[in-house]
């Protein structure tokens, strides 16, 4: 079991040779990602109990839980591992093959690594909180890395509001301990038990809602995510909102079915979310901008599923939920990435510009419509799989008006995703027959591996199933 | 008691005051400041409420200090982000 640990402590010591390396810092980098895929696979191939039963702990040095840093790796955590190793090693791929990647990206980008490894592994909130202020500070390095002052401007704003999430969480933490005097996560039942326990609940969701760029609170995002370089809008859009949405359907699935009105909000304000991030990317003009705007959409969708878990025994719900998020981690990263290069052979990213210049959509259009299948929820993908469940399992449970809203969610997606697939088949001089062909770079290559891969989830959804109950062998 | 409270009742202030002046001002430097408000009112909040009848229990302090290594990292990384931010825009208007 010694993988465990060693997938947080691998990206630290790599993102600091990164850091001192200089010229090497691209190998580094390389192979520190290939490492998360390699040691994420050996601890998904051990069998594991299932969710919420007392699974084994590690505690890291022999501190036992309340002073010491425990990690568990059950199947919920280390698909979530394998979800930062896939779409890592594509990111990686075209960071190293492209020659503008600038040298700050390999560190800021293992400390994002190790420090959401961290917070899928780790045991208890204040821990959380820490993986979450590494996590914060590295990915406002990713989104500062053009230097543009737009971009300066977003990462201002960016740092603030997780700064401000962050004193959310902490304060909750604390309330937390003061009502119950533990902050493991296997104490959130008895937080229910008091006002002060349940005041914490609400603080740290409300502060998790923040950081994970939930309606109403999204208005720092879709700057900070456009106007990141490609590769970085990828990991910050594919993962590190992940991290946010997990720790809330960590704390949903201990909970489920107590948390009534907590929960509704939740769900209710995923549903608004969904709607407004779908009718702003229908009106945005810029390619990166819907993009951003269909992962404040795709959060929404996320949330309603997280808000409505029920009893992790008798409802596939949770499952559903964290195969959705596995399934917008590699269509959005996919997206962003082709959307990157799309940028960078058409020169600008504006949406009515696709069919009116003379070069052929190539290899990154077609992931970027094959990423979009996946995020619409269209067979055979990952995301026709989750949005099934999901509606199944609402169904079975009466809830008629979230099955509206989702299949009206599902219908907008399918309208903003194709205003920009439809204008890539449109005729125009990009397709008269001496239209330019794009040069193929390994970031097409990785953005269709990630799309097509996203798409093979939906066939293959056995395995994170298997994963998830804890039966993969 | 009244210690407590007294801390209790100041921290609610300050955090309210610095609320307001973080939702009313677009100023780089007055919101960082508004955080590091914020963040203290907060902090008396937790160590007031750390304090019980037979003294004070240790773990919500090492909480709060986490809490506040923390903020002066980011405080030292928003100060750079705005300094290098007033010295684009200098060079973009040409004043």
């Amino acid at each position: 079991m010694t993988e465990v640990s060693l997938i947080v402590i691998v990206p630290i010591v790599a993102a600091v040779a990164a850091a001192l390396a200089g010229r090497a810092a691209t190998v580094i980098g390389l192979a520190a990602t290939l490492a998360q895929v390699i040691l994420a696979a050996l601890l998904a191939v051990q069998t594991r109990a299932p969710i919420g039963t007392e699974a084994s702990q590690i505690a890291i040095g022999g501190w036992p839980s309340p002073l010491g840093i425990a990690f568990q790796a059950d199947g919920l955590a280390v698909l979530m591992l394998v979800m930062n190793g896939l779409v890592g090693l594509a990111v990686a791929v075209q960071a190293a093959g492209s020659p503008r990647t600038k040298r700050g990206f390999w560190p800021l980008w293992l400390l994002v690594l190790a420090a959401l490894n961290g917070l899928f592994l780790t045991t208890d909130l204040f821990n959380m909180y820490v993986a979450f202020e590494v996590l914060g500070l590295s990915a406002v390095g990713l989104t500062i890395l053009t230097g543009t002052p737009r971009a300066l401007r977003a990462g201002f704003d960016y740092l603030c509001a997780g700064l401000a999430g962050s004193l959310l969480v902490l304060l909750g933490v604390v309330l937390a301990y003061s009502a119950v005097d533990r902050v493991d996560l296997a104490a959130l039942p008895l937080l229910l038990d008091s006002a002060e326990g349940q005041l914490a609940l609400a603080l740290t969701l409300v502060g998790l809602a923040l950081k994970a760029a939930l309606f109403p609170l999204h208005f720092w995002m879709p700057e900070a995510h456009s106007g990141a370089v490609p590769i970085a809008s990828a990991i910050l859009s594919a993962l590190v909102v992940k991290g946010a949405l997990y720790v809330m359907l960590r704390v949903t699935v201990i909970l489920a079915g107590d948390l009534d009105l907590l929960s509704l909000t939740l769900a209710a304000f995923g549903a608004a979310a969904m709607l407004w991030g779908s009718w702003r990317a229908l009106h945005a003009d810029r390619l990166k901008l819907l993009v951003a705007y269909s992962t404040v959409a795709q959060v929404g969708l996320i949330t309603v599923a997280i808000g409505l878990v029920q009893d992790p025994a008798s409802s596939a719900l949770w499952q559903a939920a964290a195969l959705l998020m596995l399934s917008h981690a590699l269509a959005k990263a996919a997206m962003f990435l082709s959307v990157g290069r799309i940028a960078e052979e058409l020169g600008h990213d504006r949406i009515s510009g696709l069919n009116r210049s003379d070069l052929r959509p190539g290899l990154s259009e077609f992931a970027f419509a094959v990423a979009a299948i996946s995020l619409i929820g269209l067979p055979p993908t990952a995301g026709f799989v989750g949005k099934w469940i999901v509606m199944e399992e609402i169904i079975a449970a009466g809830g008629w008006p979230w099955v509206a809203l989702l299949l009206l969610g599902t219908a907008m997606s399918a309208a903003y995703l194709a205003r920009v697939v439809s204008r890539c088949l449109r005729g125009g001089p990009h397709m008269a027959p001496d239209a330019r062909t794009p040069a193929l770079q390994a970031g097409d290559v990785a953005a269709l591996a990630l799309a097509v891969l996203a798409l093979a989830m939906g066939v293959l959804s056995a395995l994170p199933f298997a994963l998830l109950n804890g039966a993969m062998t | 008691m009244t210690a407590t409270l007294i801390y209790m009742a100041a921290g609610a202030v300050l955090a309210g005051l610095s609320l307001y002046r973080l939702a009313t001002t677009g100023d780089l430097f007055a919101r960082i400041v508004g955080l590091n408000v914020l963040s203290v009112a907060l902090g008396a909040i937790l160590l007031a409420a750390a304090r019980g009848p037979d003294g004070t229990d240790p773990v919500p302090q090492a909480f709060v200090l986490t809490g506040i290594v923390v903020l002066v990292a980011v405080t030292a990384a928003l100060l750079a982000l705005a300094e290098t931010l007033a010295g684009a825009g200098k060079g973009s208007r040409n004043d």
